[in-house]
C-alpha cells in the first residue's frame, strides 16, 4: 500500500501505531509518532546507540536529527493534507541550537503556509523542554 | 580572519591517517555504511552506498533526506577539519539542502564539501551531492560550523618591530 494510502487509513482508524515502519529510513533510526491532545502528531525519537554522532560528549548524530525533522515535517503534511500526491521537498533549512543529548527526542511541526503549489512547513527538534530546542528546521514542498 | 595554513597542507598522511577511518568510530556513520572517498586541504568526499534500509519511500525506492542530510553533514565535516590549523572540536550551527533532482533508485550517494572560508570563530561550506556525474547534482547545500571556544581565544601579537 502506499504511504499516502496508509495515512489516510491511520487517519481514519485513529491508529498510528506501525505507520512509521513502512518508511525504512524512518525504522533505522527507531522514529515514532502518536497525536497529542490536539489532535496533532507529536514525532518521537527513542534513545538508540547507533544513532550516536560524537561518542566522546556523547551527542547523537546531527544528520539523525536532520532526517527526523524532515520526515516529520513531510509526514505531518500529508497527515494534514487529504491530496493524494506525495509532497517533494525543494529545500530544507536547519539550525542546530543544543548538541542533542544521549536522550529521548521529540518533535512537532506546522504548516505555515499551503498554497496551491507550495507548502512551508517549520518543526521543532526538543528533548526534555520544548522551549529548550535542540534544532528548528524549515521545508518548502512542492505539491504538484 | 585567519590565515594559518591547515593541517592538511603540513601533515597530510597525518589528516589522511586521523580521517580516513575516522568515520569507522562513529556509530550512526558505520549504520550509514559512510566511507571516505578523499580529501584534501579545506575539502573531503564521502560516500554512502544504496542500500534498501536507507529509503524513504518503498513504492519509488528513493533514498530518504535524511541519509542526505547525514552525507552533507558529514562531508561539510571533513572538509572544515581539513582546513584548520590544528586538531579541534567543531559543530554545525546551520545547512541548508536544495534539492536539485531525485536520487536514482540502487546508485551510490556522493557529497563532496569545501571549507571556502574560515574565520577566527567560523567556518564556511559549500557542498554538492552527486551520484556518477559531478556535473548532475542531486543536491547541493551551504553550511557553517562553528570552532570550538577554545580556539576563539585571540593569539598573543607577536612583539612590534623597533
Amino acid at each position: 500500500m502506499e504511504l499516502q494510502q496508509l495515512i489516510q487509513t491511520a487517519r481514519e482508524q485513529g491508529d498510528l501505531s506501525g505507520l512509521m515502519g513502512h518508511i525504512p529510513y524512518a525504522r533505522l533510526i527507531g522514529m515514532d509518532m502518536r497525536l497529542d491532545e490536539a489532535g496533532q502528531p507529536l514525532f518521537v525519537l527513542p534513545y538508540q546507540s547507533k544513532n550516536i554522532g560524537n561518542t566522546a560528549l556523547p551527542a547523537l548524530h546531527g544528520g539523525v536529527i536532520g532526517g527526523f525533522l524532515e520526515n516529520s515535517a513531510i509526514v505531518h503534511l500529508m497527515w494534514n493534507r487529504d491530496a493524494v500526491e506525495m509532497p517533494k521537498t525543494i529545500d530544507f533549512s536547519l539550525d542546530y541550537l543544543r548538541s542533542g543529548r544521549a536522550i529521548d527526542c521529540y518533535a512537532r511541526c506546522e504548516v505555515t503556509r499551503q498554497g496551491r503549489r507550495i507548502a512551508h512547513v517549520t518543526a521543532s527538534c526538543w528533548q526534555q523542554d520544548p522551549a529548550q530546542p535542540v534544532a528548528v528546521a524549515r521545508v518548502h514542498f512542492l505539491l504538484t | 580572519m585567519t590565515d594559518e595554513t591547515s593541517l592538511f597542507e603540513r601533515e597530510p598522511d597525518q589528516v589522511r591517517r586521523l580521517h580516513g577511518g575516522f568515520f569507522h568510530a562513529i556509530p550512526h556513520a558505520r549504520e550509514l555504511g559512510l566511507e571516505v572517498v578523499d580529501m584534501g586541504a579545506g575539502w573531503g568526499l564521502l560516500k554512502i552506498p544504496y542500500r534498501a534500509e536507507l529509503v524513504g519511500n518503498p513504492q519509488t525506492g528513493v533514498l530518504h533526506g535524511g541519509v542526505l542530510t547525514s552525507l552533507i553533514d558529514s562531508a561539510c565535516g571533513l572538509a572544515v577539519f581539513c582546513r584548520l590549523p590544528r586538531m579541534e572540536a567543531i559543530a554545525t550551527l546551520d545547512l541548508r539542502i536544495d534539492y536539485l533532482k531525485p536520487a536514482t533508485i540502487g546508485e551510490d550517494l556522493f557529497a563532496r564539501a569545501e571549507c571556502y572560508r574560515l574565520t577566527r570563530q567560523i567556518a564556511f561550506v559549500r557542498s554538492v551531492a552527486y551520484q556518477r556525474d559531478p556535473q548532475q547534482p542531486v543536491a547541493t547545500s551551504v553550511a557553517t560550523f562553528m570552532r570550538s571556544s577554545a580556539s576563539s581565544v585571540r593569539a598573543p601579537r607577536p612583539p612590534e618591530k623597533a
